[in-house]
């Protein structure tokens, strides 16, 4: 029954095995250039697995220790996993203990497979979403174990690596925006970023950004709703 | 830091992302529908999100050295590789070469 569905699960992950190497190994080969060693690198990849936020992370472990900072920030690049979370209440219904499993590993790619991805007939879906985050998971350790290792055998300027994260959200808003009708929301968000920057400087921007986008998105919702009643 | 206050920053960042994945599944236990807001806002916060880390990364570009020149470029060349060829690995990996070599070789 495992091999099934670990079979039926393999090639979905490809794609997230190539940019999980990649992406994985430029994290490792960051923290190692920024004198991070293996050994955080591997924890935080098993433990957080969380790309958008490790490579943040960067910068918070190498600021002075601050663990409430570093928890609000969290919270706060993290706050798509609680809408992620709300998608899968149905998919992961009923699933017992791979259930906690599949929940902490939810990161942006494994979800986006989970969403679409149903197993094929007679392969047991639990094993099947179990699998893909597993394997999803060890690209992620795989990558970044490597990109740790080779920095510490290449020497190599590393100087304007850190763009690599910049480069990742530049290419999902490209990705959101061909995919949405609207781009309201994503114009929202950029636009109330924007303004907050400006208002409050690049320390402090990021909690009433955030503040300002649910504000604007929720008043923006209502009337969406009432032209769908009216119709 | 010290080692310990890593760890313990490693141990934060791990259950705060913890807190936020499983969150609606204890607030909504199996059998509770969530309210309709709840799920249309969960339509639209990802896109606002991702424009919002945009711009986060962004953030100190303005006051660097060159004003953010080599930012806005290497963005520019992501949106015409994306454009040419949606391929995510190769845009990536083209913006951040470029920015490299404009940091390490031309704006120096």
């Amino acid at each position: 029954m495992k091999q099934r569905a670990l079979r039926a699960a393999l090639p979905l992950t490809l794609p997230v095995c190539v940019g999980f190497l990649t992406l994985g190994t430029s994290y490792g080969f960051l923290m190692q250039s920024q004198g991070l060693g293996f050994l955080l690198t591997l924890l935080s990849s098993l433990f957080v697995f969380a790309g958008s936020l490790q490579f943040v992370s960067v910068g918070l472990l190498l600021a002075g220790f601050d663990p409430l900072h570093v928890f609000f920030l969290t919270l706060m690049i993290n706050a798509r996993h609680l809408f992620y979370g709300l998608s899968m209440l149905e998919q992961y219904r009923g699933l017992g203990w791979k259930k906690v499993y599949l929940i902490f590993g939810m990161c942006d790619e494994t979800f986006s497979i989970h969403c679409a991805a149903r197993p094929p007939e007679g392969v047991d879906k639990g094993w099947f979403l179990f699998f893909i985050t597993l394997l999803d998971h060890l690209y992620w350790i795989a990558g970044s174990a490597l990109g740790a290792l080779l920095g510490r055998l290449i020497r190599f300027d590393a100087t304007g690596l850190d763009f690599v994260m910049t480069a990742l959200f530049v290419v999902i808003f490209l990705n959101q925006w061909d995919e949405s009708p609207t781009h309201r929301p994503a114009l929202t968000g950029a636009g109330c970023a924007l303004l907050c920057l400006a208002l409050f400087g690049s320390e402090n921007f990021l909690l009433p950004a955030m503040g300002l986008i649910l504000l604007c998105l929720s008043l923006g919702l209502r009337p969406a709703r009432k032209e769908a009643n009216a119709q | 830091m010290t080692d310990l206050q890593m760890l313990l920053t490693i141990a934060v960042l791990a259950a705060g992302t913890v807190l936020t994945r499983f969150l609606p599944f204890w607030v909504f236990p199996e059998g509770k529908q969530p309210p309709a807001f709840v799920s249309r806002l969960g339509q639209v916060l990802p896109t606002a999100v991702i424009g919002m880390l945009v711009v986060y990364c962004l953030k100190d570009a303005p006051a660097s050295a060159w004003h953010g020149l080599p930012e806005a470029l290497a963005i520019a060349f992501i949106v015409l590789l994306h454009r040419l060829w949606k391929n995510t690995l190769l845009s990536i990996a083209g913006g951040t070469a470029l920015y490299m070599f404009l940091l390490q070789s031309v704006l120096r």
